[in-house]
């Protein structure tokens, strides 16, 4: 009935959180810059990146598009099976006070469990991603 | 059916993407969205299938129909994404 509500208030916190990371990120860069280009400026980045030099905005924008991306196709199935419509109040369940029940029941359990598993396979990810990067670099490392 | 639509779109684009293995035409935006609705239909369709029984997959032609939708849907989207970031001079490579 309305089930991927639950994912897009994810996704829209994490598009905040993204937002925030990616401006600390941009701030310590800049201050790096300052420093002047002869400095060691790597304790600076080492607070947004880990060692694979994967940054937090990259790692945040896998889940924000996952999230995104789900949400907008599952909207479109919710808009061809008439449960979602372009007007208030935009889902059809609220027009029924017999149907408010339900449709909260479904955003906590199908909602909330679609969120957890699209968070837990980005978990993932990212590790199978961090564990690649680390052994690539440790590869380069040794061949030096 | 619009599920295993969405799966096979989701794994096409993906074997395309690791093909093509600089980032050219943000592929993996289109990997993300399609992985993404592929993930949450398949907690639907299992949480659906534990409840209500009957069948896990829904073979009509309505579902076929959505599936080819909601795959052009998502095809549309990243092509927006992909011309906005052409024109705006930020896309990779």
């Amino acid at each position: 009935m309305a089930c991927f509500v639950v994912p897009m208030t994810e996704a829209i916190i994490v598009s905040v959180v993204k937002h925030i990371a990616k401006k600390k990120e941009e701030k310590a860069l800049s201050e790096a810059s300052t420093l002047g280009k002869g400095e060691d400026v790597s304790f600076m980045e080492e607070n947004h990146t880990t060692q694979t030099g994967l940054s937090w905005t990259q790692k945040l924008g896998w889940l924000n598009a996952l999230l995104w991306g789900g949400v907008f196709l599952l909207a479109v199935e919710h808009i061809w099976h008439g449960e979602v419509i372009l007007w208030p109040p935009f889902l059809t369940a609220m027009r029924n006070p017999n149907d408010i029940p339900i449709m909260l029941h479904e955003m906590a359990s199908v909602g909330t469990s679609m969120a957890i598993f699209v968070t837990l396979v980005w978990v993932g990810m990212v590790f199978i991603a961090e564990q690649k990067m680390k052994r690539s670099f440790c590869k380069g490392f040794n061949r030096n | 059916m619009y599920f295993i639509l969405t799966a096979l779109a989701a794994i096409v684009t993906t074997i395309l993407w690791y093909r093509i293995s600089e980032d050219k035409y943000q592929l993996s935006t289109l990997c993300f969205i399609y992985w993404g609705a592929t993930l949450m239909w398949l907690v639907d369709h299992v949480i659906a299938f534990l409840d209500e029984g009957g069948a896990f997959f829904e073979m009509t032609l309505d579902a076929t129909l959505l599936g080819i939708i909601v795959v052009l849907c998502g095809f549309f989207v990243w092509g927006m994404i992909t011309f906005v970031k052409v024109t705006k001079g930020t896309l990779k490579n």
